[in-house]
C-alpha cells in the first residue's frame, strides 16, 4: 500500500505525498546529491541547464518515446545540509499542452541526521496537488504507462 | 495564487478546487457520515451539528459544485449521496505520484551508496 492509500483511510489527504527514505551516506554527501543539478540530474533522470540557485529557474529536459519535453524547475529555498526546494508543474508531460499558466506543486526535501551522523534521512514532500486542475490529474493517471512510470523503471534499469 | 492564476483556475470548470471544499470541518464531517450512512437528507445531515440547517444546505450545495456529492428528490425532501468518482481520481493520482517519488527516492539512496568509497 501506498503513503497515500494509508493516509486515505484515516481522511482523505489529497494535498500532499510524503516520502522518506534512510541513505546510509553523511549528509554533506545526501546534500551533494539532492542541491547540485549536476548530481540530481543524473539520479533523477533530467538533463538540466543551470544551476541550483534560489529565485532561478532551471530548465529540464526529459524524453519520454523518443519526445522530448521540458520542464521547469523553479528553485525557492536552499538551506545548506537542511533544506531545498521548489515548484514545478506536475505530470507537465504531454508537449501539446501550455502548463505555464497552471498553479505550480511544492517539493520540499529535508535532511537529517541520524545514526550518528553515518545516516541520512531525507525527507520528500510534495504539495499544493489540490490546485491542480482535476481533468490534468485524470489525464496524467491515463498516461501512466506512456509517460513517467516507463521513463523511470529505465532508470531503475540504469542505475542498478 | 497569484491573481493571473486565479483568474485561470476560475476559468476552467475543471480546476475547481474539489478539495479546497474539504477544508472545512463541517465539509468534512458531511463527507463523511454520508460516506458511511449516505444517502441522508438534510435535515438527518443537520443533526447534532449545531449548524442550521440553512447553514448545511449551503455546505451541501459548496460540496455538490465541485462534484464531491449529487442530490435527489425523494418525495419532498432533498436526499445527498457521495459522488465518489472525483475522490477516487484525486486518489489514484496521488497514488501515482507516491509511486514514482518512492521510485526516485530509491534511485537517489542507490546513487549516493553506490558512490561512496
Amino acid at each position: 500500500m501506498t503513503a497515500s492509500a494509508q493516509q486515505a483511510q484515516d481522511k482523505p489527504v489529497t494535498d500532499r505525498l510524503e516520502t522518506r527514505v534512510v541513505v546510509n551516506a553523511p549528509r554533506s554527501r545526501v546534500w551533494r546529491a539532492v542541491s547540485t543539478a549536476k548530481e540530481f540530474a543524473t539520479w533523477f533522470g533530467i538533463q538540466l541547464d543551470g544551476e541550483f540557485t534560489a529565485g532561478a529557474t532551471v530548465r529540464g529536459r526529459i524524453t519520454i518515446k523518443g519526445e522530448p519535453l521540458t520542464l521547469d524547475l523553479g528553485i525557492e529555498r536552499i538551506e545548506p545540509e537542511h533544506y531545498f526546494s521548489y515548484r514545478w508543474h506536475p505530470y507537465a508531460i504531454d508537449p501539446k499542452v501550455d502548463y505555464s499558466k497552471e498553479p505550480t506543486t511544492l517539493v520540499e526535501f529535508r535532511l537529517d541526521e541520524i545514526a550518528d551522523g553515518k545516516g541520512t534521512a531525507v525527507t520528500i514532500v510534495e504539495s499544493g496537488f489540490d490546485r491542480i486542475p482535476l481533468a490534468r490529474r485524470a489525464e496524467a493517471y491515463r498516461m501512466n504507462d506512456k509517460g513517467w512510470a516507463g521513463q523511470s523503471k529505465k532508470l531503475v534499469a540504469y542505475v542498478a | 495564487m497569484s491573481p493571473s492564476r486565479a483568474a485561470a483556475a476560475r476559468k476552467l470548470p475543471d480546476a475547481a478546487p474539489v478539495f479546497a471544499a474539504l477544508g472545512d470541518t463541517t465539509r468534512l464531517g458531511l463527507l463523511g457520515r454520508l460516506s458511511a450512512a449516505g444517502p441522508l437528507s438534510i435535515s438527518r445531515l443537520s443533526e447534532g451539528t449545531g449548524v442550521t440547517r440553512q447553514a448545511i444546505t449551503r455546505h451541501l450545495d459548496a460540496l455538490e459544485r465541485v462534484g464531491l456529492v449529487r442530490d435527489d428528490w425523494q418525495g419532498r425532501e432533498r436526499v445527498f449521496s457521495l459522488d465518489a468518482k472525483r475522490l477516487e481520481i484525486a486518489r489514484q493520482y496521488l497514488d501515482h505520484v507516491a509511486a514514482q517519488w518512492s521510485a526516485a527516492a530509491a534511485r537517489l539512496k542507490a546513487f549516493v551508496e553506490n558512490d561512496l568509497p
